[in-house]
């Protein structure tokens, strides 16, 4: 059997375990590749960079732990840097699960601020997890009526008029930015149409890699202000607050893994031409 | 019990993660674990979230209401208590339990379904849930993905960006244009794909041809970045945590 046969017939395990090698690797070893932040993720950068502190931000939670390893760094990036910033958070989730990596991202983020700027901040007065509610595309219109109709209870069960920073949050009227981190439906697409266009409100889409090309149209027309698509959105994220976590990591696994995935590819269609080329000279000979 | 939680996660990934090699009862044992997991704890999010304080909490705060406190409420629309067998009668606050009373008929008429013979009487939820998702989609998608993108197309050619330039953002604006409306020409069927509108159309395919590239690209990008996450936690959480830390 020549090489060309042997890689016709290569057993697909050894494509698994050349692509297990390519992220495993470097995840022990890393080579410390570098992260150019690009276009879509700095706007968003320099929004929130021009809102003043004490602005009100709505983080909506709109996935589960199945997109987590993409989206968990890049929520994290933003909550970090908008209270770094001194902007009140509050968190929603409009997927059941969405709710708890919230929380874990508030704590995580209010350690963050503790530890870089040694400041202490309280539920309540600087950032609030309202939860999940489930309705879909009806929470988000029910949203622009009234917060405490929509959430009477937060995250904990407590009623909302004795969560402080919520007071002063009624409708989409005191909300200065919405920024959503979603891995489908319910997610960017909804917030856009019924809270972003609808009451004219700025709207930063975070989203798993997979829906980034379906939702780049909206970035390009101006209704989101920024796009930060899949795990490379949140590495460039975590650049430019100088934060590197979890996402510029997995950078280094994720270019050598692409390289591997390209070699893969073209080894594919070269072995597939020279098949194809073997076949017609059989097919002559045979005549 | 953080411990038992990490071990729990390393063994099941590995589980999910023999699959690979071949078919086996560790990856079937995982995959129905899943299923039955994520089933219960959306049910039981649903019920706590939903369910229970918006109707079966709130309906039976109202008897709770009627069977203690013996007088429901405070005034009527004309400023006087209506005592109705011996309970004062509050109209808008009754009112608003009695309203529960529509989801909590439809919610029956859903669970219809389970009886072949009363089956069809779960069209009529499902007709409303229908009714009112199409109703709020269509203006929102209208607005947002047909008017506004449009609007978003009709610029002038030549133009000036602080980041690009004018000669890349022109070029850019060009194939925008170039690319919707080759793109679009694509989907017209009712003239053949001939002449100067079959070269119209071809463009249109290498258009589409480049968006299924780049969906194709971002979709890798995605896989991938959920292996770094299952490997990262395998090898960092789990192996130099737990094992060698």
């Amino acid at each position: 059997m020549n090489l060309l046969d042997r890689l016709i017939k290569l057993d697909r395990r050894i494509i698994f375990l050349l692509i297990f090698l390519a992220v495993g690797i470097p995840l022990i070893a890393p080579i410390g590749l570098p992260v150019e932040p690009s276009q879509p993720i700095e706007s968003g950068y320099d929004f929130i960079e021009e809102m003043p502190p004490g602005s009100f931000v709505l983080v909506s939670y709109d996935y589960d732990p199945s997109a987590r390893p993409e989206l968990y760094p890049m929520g994290l990036a933003i909550i970090k840097h908008l209270m770094g910033r001194g902007i009140k958070v509050v968190t929603m989730a409009l997927w059941p699960a969405g709710a708890k990596l919230a929380e874990e991202a508030l704590n995580e983020s209010v350690q963050y601020i503790k530890d870089t700027q040694g400041r202490e901040l309280e539920y309540g007065r600087d950032y609030a997890n309202l939860g999940f509610m489930a309705g879909n595309q009806i929470v988000i219109v029910s949203l622009g009526k009234s917060v405490s109709k929509t959430f009477p209870n937060d995250f904990y069960g407590t009623p909302i008029e004795n969560i402080n920073i919520l007071n002063g949050m009624k409708n989409y009227s005191n909300i200065d930015l919405i920024v959503t981190i979603s891995a489908g439906d319910p997610g960017v697409p909804y917030w856009v149409m019924y809270a972003g266009d609808a009451y004219d409100k700025p709207v930063i889409g975070g989203c798993t890699a997979v829906s980034a090309p379906q939702l780049y149209p909206y970035f390009a027309n101006k209704q989101l202000v920024s796009l930060i698509g899949g795990l490379k959105g949140a590495a460039e994220y975590e650049t430019l607050i100088k934060a590197p976590g979890k996402a510029s990591k997995g950078m280094d696994s994720q270019s050598i893994a692409h390289l591997t995935i390209i070699l893969l590819i073209i080894v594919g269609n070269i072995t597939f031409f020279l098949d194809k080329q073997r076949l017609k000279r059989l097919k002559r000979r045979m005549k | 019990m953080e411990t038992i939680g990490i071990w729990l996660g390393a063994l099941l990934t590995l589980c999910i993660f023999s699959f690979l090699y071949k078919d086996n009862p560790f990856y079937k044992f995982a995959e129905h674990m899943f299923v039955g997991v994520s089933a219960g704890y959306w049910m039981g999010t649903y019920f706590h979230n939903t369910i229970y304080p918006k109707l079966i909490g709130k309906i039976g705060h109202f008897f709770w209401e009627l069977a203690h406190k013996n007088a429901m409420v405070v005034a009527n629309v004309n400023g006087e208590t209506v005592r109705v067998q011996g309970i004062s009668f509050d109209f808008i606050h009754t009112l608003e339990y009695v309203l529960l009373i529509i989801p909590l008929v439809f919610s029956v008429l859903m669970l219809m379904r389970i009886f072949p013979r009363f089956s069809w009487m779960s069209r009529y939820g499902v007709s409303l849930m229908v009714g009112t998702g199409a109703g709020l989609f269509l203006i929102g998608y209208l607005k947002s993905n047909v008017i506004q993108q449009v609007a978003g197309l009709l610029k002038p050619v030549v133009e000036h960006s602080a980041e690009y330039g004018t000669t890349w953002a022109t070029v850019g604006n060009l194939i925008l244009i170039v690319g919707t409306i080759a793109g679009l020409s694509y989907f017209f069927f009712s003239k053949a794909h001939k002449g100067a509108f079959g070269v119209m159309t071809k463009v249109g395919i290498y258009f589409l041809m480049v968006s299924f590239g780049a969906a194709f690209g971002y979709t890798i990008m995605a896989r991938i970045s959920l292996l770094i996450g299952r490997l990262d936690f395998l090898i960092n959480t789990w192996l130099l945590g737990t094992i060698f830390g």
